[in-house]
């Protein structure tokens, strides 16, 4: 079931070249991007070079690492040495980075074949891609839909089968929310599992690098490989168990957390698609138990607050002094930093930075940034409790599937809304995982999602394996869309 | 009417770790521009910082030094300016858990200036204005600082002057920093208000901003105190505001009002975790400082019986200090050993940063032998004068310049009667001496000591001598 897997052992067995595979991958990007604009830089050199590599190394009869070879996406905002990284802002284009992210870092030394870096609401602020001054990416199901976001392209990559994973980052649902649109698995670890060294920050809090894959043990594969303490990053704490080889334990009696409050709003038929997957659960022996979280309902505001007073000032470095944008016609240094921020960054960026800017301004402070640290504290304290009473929880991912295109620009606050199940997990700094769980009528996939305490990351892949493994040949196959092998 | 000054200060002193304080980027003074830079340092996207250990022990160290309380648990905080030369648009700083508080520092006068805080920060770049265009360099950016806020305890211009050095002379001994101001290693803040004598609230103050000289700050405080003075006599009010000095007029001006103060929006700084230091830890850094020129000052007082203002120019320089030590070893009069210190190889150290950096040709031991011969009467102080010189202009140890022919000196009976040879040899100025010309007598004990090639003594012969002409 693990693509990962799969190819790996095509590789090995010398059935596929790694080129031949590389070029067929960047023969569908050729064909395909120009519809999904899953991509937003496509590295064909980087990616062919790599591959021969990976070539020579088999041809010697060398064992490959579970990465090697396996051609992937990169999110825009993980910097990459000598790879432009905009985080698809246009006051970051041309900016070619000097240095590595810790994560592009670990996977390029395992031969990792990057074929492009992936769409994404600017700097990660928003739910549908269309933030990107590239424009959205679309959701291979259905092109009139969004692939959601902010990881949009790493979702619209791997669905649309441009990549056999990509890397996405979360900070209040960005991999969840595409990968539940897209009907991928999409898994945002324990904050401080991965490293966010050269990961672009958005709020730096909540942001968290993770795997978008088509599959849990892929997800658990690539987590495996990306989780690792980082002395350069002080938030850092790597991870504690290798997570790929504890799939296979048994469910029985594993308790399973359900909030009431966590479906409040949600679309009905999404709502009986998380019945069916509890009954799945409780034929597999878990034990289902309910659990009260009314804290969530402050989750919303404490997200925005803290995530906008963060990024706020994450993005007052964007100056047009030392790198990308710079305006071309200003009378001194403070008209060209003016100007310069006013033009490259988009609507949605400039509001996120207003808010946030005002939440932290004196004689604000306390109603807004201090309250909402307070909230984040009994929220934390809140999720604690729960888990003190069962060993996962399980909730809706979004509370509709893919949005129509154009959806969000009409009303952000509503958009804003829909973000309602994500963001509990990253204020509290927990890993969830999103999985397929069914379709709606118009043939869109809804997600679920499992949440765990912190640094139980195996607990939910676990769980969520289990859950894969006994409904696959019901609603796997209609996910493998794409091109094949 | 007379006028009360009160003021306050808050000086920032750039520590002398070898790295930076969040990456690994030398510290060091100067180079090319942006050459000390790292991704890090000039906040390109993504990265993170990582706090240097060592910058919270010296931060603990100027503490400990200056009395304060050592908090066990601090944080980061984030504070949001825009200017060029600050890479990410804000500076990392503390904002309402620094590492130290409630400390002061005593005056000669015997009064405590309070320290309200010691917080760690990074320092920012530098703006380089050249051929009509500016430029950005960073390798200051990122070095780290202290900042030490004082009370409104100061009274004076004089009072500001001692409490600075005091500050800088023990930033020096316990070797957290070079305090080098002409590198701006040492800046200063000043809060600044005045108010009638004898009354107990305070007036409107107003910030000098970002001075960088004592010279500067003495006279910039003089000129906001004559200028607030002459406001509040013509019966006018004090705006509070940020202000600059212009040394060129020699003048403060206004930066901005009240109004327009920037509004930081301190936070958190989530990239990084909370400081602990444990007891132990805080007190293995007490146990480890050395002692503080307040007590060594004391020390050679009490102890080694020197001369007060001997004492206070011994310890404003600390290799001076330790050298004095090192050469007053085993000596029972301290105070000879001093001497040759500040008179003779002063004289060759013209500047203070000479003194300072004492770089002199001979070790402290060299001295210290000599000081011995001394006072074991083996020669004469105008021969060891001498003897000084030579070994400061070569470098060598005593006995390249004495032998031991000279360090047998002459006996009484012989010096007796080399006098006697003298004085009929100076006639004249032994008549001129018995007139009552004191000054006289030089020309005889001149003829001494060149015939004796200086190894006579000096003291004796004199008392000899005129004996001899009374009879």
């Amino acid at each position: 079931m693990s693509r990962i897997k799969y190819i790996n052992n095509l590789l090995e067995t010398g059935e596929v070249s790694c080129v031949e595979l590389t070029k067929k991958y960047l023969d569908s990007i050729e064909k395909e991007n120009k519809i999904l604009n899953a991509y937003v830089k496509i590295t064909q050199e980087t990616a062919l070079k790599t591959a021969k590599k990976v070539d020579e190394k088999i041809s010697k009869g060398e064992k490959l690492l579970p990465l090697e070879g396996i051609p992937m996406s990169l999110k825009d905002n993980m910097s990459t040495k000598d790879i432009e990284t905009t985080c698809c802002s246009n006051i970051l284009k041309g900016y070619v980075p000097i240095y590595n992210a810790t994560v592009w870092d670990i996977i390029k030394n395992q031969n990792a074949v990057l074929l492009g870096k992936t769409n994404m609401d600017e700097f990660a602020m928003g739910s549908s891609c269309e933030t990107s001054c590239f424009g959205g990416a679309l959701n291979p199901h259905d092109i009139k839909h969004v692939a959601g976001g902010s990881s949009g392209g790493a979702a619209s990559s791997v669905a649309g089968n441009l990549a056999v994973y990509g890397l996405g980052s979360d900070t209040g649902g960005s991999i969840r929310q595409p990968a539940s649109f897209c009907g991928l698995v999409g898994f945002k670890p324990t904050y401080g599992a991965v490293s966010r060294y050269g990961l672009i920050a958005y709020a730096s809090s909540l942001d968290q690098i993770g795997p978008i894959a088509s599959c849990v043990e892929d997800a658990a594969i690539i987590y495996d490989a990306i989780s690792d303490y980082d002395s350069k990053d002080s938030t850092s704490r790597g991870s504690r168990t290798k997570t790929a080889n504890s799939l296979n334990k048994c469910i029985k009696g594993i308790k399973i957390g359900i909030a009431k409050e966590y479906f409040e709003g949600i679309r009905d038929d999404i709502k009986s698609s998380i019945q069916e997957a509890v009954k799945v659960y409780e034929d597999l022996g878990a034990e289902i138990v309910h659990v009260d979280l009314p804290q969530i309902k402050y989750a919303l505001p404490v997200y925005y607050i803290i995530a906008c007073a963060e990024a706020s000032s994450n993005l007052g470095r964007y100056d047009g002094i030392r790198y990308g944008y710079r305006t071309s016609f200003y009378s001194d240094v403070d008209d060209m930093i003016c100007k310069t921020r006013s033009e490259g960054f988009g609507k949605e960026v400039q509001r996120r930075i207003m808010l946030g800017t005002y939440v932290l301004s004196a004689g604000y402070y306390d109603a807004y940034y201090k309250k909402a640290q307070k909230l984040r504290g009994s929220i934390v304290k809140a999720f604690k409790n729960v888990f003190d009473s069962c060993d996962v929880m399980l909730a809706p991912t979004v509370p509709t599937t893919a949005f129509e295109l154009n959806f969000t620009s009409k009303d952000p606050i509503e958009t804003y809304m829909t973000d309602i199940c994500t963001v509990p997990v990253n204020i509290a700094g927990l890993p969830a995982v999103s999985i397929p769980c069914g379709f709606d009528d118009k043939g869109l996939p809804i997600g679920m999602q499992l949440i765990g305490n912190s640094f139980e990351d195996a607990v939910i892949l676990n769980a969520a394996y289990q859950y894969e493994h006994q409904v696959k040949n019901k609603i796997y196959k209609q996910t493998d869309i794409g091109v094949r092998i | 009417m007379s006028w009360e000054l009160v003021a306050g200060l808050e000086t920032h002193i750039e520590l002398s770790t070898k790295t930076k304080i969040f990456c690994q980027c030398t510290t060091e003074f100067g180079g090319e521009p942006n050459t000390h830079c790292c991704p890090v340092c000039i906040g390109l996207p993504g990265t993170l910082p990582k706090l240097n250990r060592a910058v919270v022990e010296y931060a603990v160290k100027a503490g400990l030094a200056t009395n304060c309380r050592i908090r066990n648990i601090s944080k980061m905080d984030r504070k949001n300016y825009v200017y060029p030369d600050l890479p990410k648009a804000y500076q990392i700083s503390q904002y309402d858990k620094p590492l130290c508080e409630h400390g002061f520092i005593t005056l000669s006068s015997e009064k405590n200036i309070n320290i309200t805080r010691i917080h760690i920060e990074e320092d920012a770049g530098k703006l380089i204005h050249e051929r009509g265009d500016t430029y950005v360099d960073y390798n200051r950016g990122g070095v780290p600082l202290v900042e030490i806020v004082s009370e409104p305890d100061i009274r004076s211009i004089d009072e500001a002057m001692e409490y600075i050095e005091k500050l800088r002379l023990i930033m020096k001994y316990i070797g957290v920093s070079d305090v080098k101001m002409q590198e701006g290693s040492l800046r200063c803040d000043v809060n600044i208000s005045v108010r009638k004598n004898g009354e107990d609230a305070y007036g409107t103050r107003t910030e000098i901003k970002n001075v960088n000289s004592l010279n500067f700050i003495a006279k910039a405080m003089e000129y906001e105190f004559n200028r607030q003075v002459d406001i509040l006599e013509s019966g006018e009010k004090i705006e509070q505001e940020t202000r600059r000095y212009n040394s060129e007029l020699n003048i403060t001006e206004i930066m901005r009002g009240k109004e327009d103060a920037d509004d930081y929006r301190y936070f958190r700084d989530p990239d990084l975790v909370t400081i602990y230091l444990s007891d132990e830890e805080i007190k293995k850094f007490k146990d480890d400082l050395p002692e503080l020129p307040g007590k060594k000052y004391s020390r050679f007082v009490n102890e080694y019986g020197l001369p007060e203002a001997d004492a206070s120019l011994l310890i404003k320089y600390k290799n001076v200090a330790e050298y004095f030590e090192k050469a007053c070893k085993n000596i029972k009069n301290k105070k000879t050993a001093a001497n040759y210190i500040l008179v003779q190889i002063f004289r060759r150290l013209a500047t203070d940063s000479e003194k300072e950096e004492f770089n002199i040709s001979i070790p402290p031991e060299y001295l210290n032998e000599l000081v011995v011969l001394v006072e074991e009467k083996k020669i004469n102080s105008s021969m060891a004068r001498n003897v000084l010189e030579k070994m400061l202009d070569t470098g060598k140890p005593v006995k390249e310049f004495i032998t031991d022919e000279d360090m047998k000196g002459i006996d009484e009976e012989t010096l007796r009667k080399l006098c006697g040879k003298a004085v009929k040899a100076n006639k004249s100025a032994a008549a001129q001496y018995l007139a009552g010309k004191e000054k006289a007598l030089g020309a005889i004990i001149g003829y001494i000591m060149r015939e004796t090639k200086g190894k006579a003594d000096a003291a004796l012969a004199t008392e000899i001598v005129k004996k001899l002409i009374r009879q």
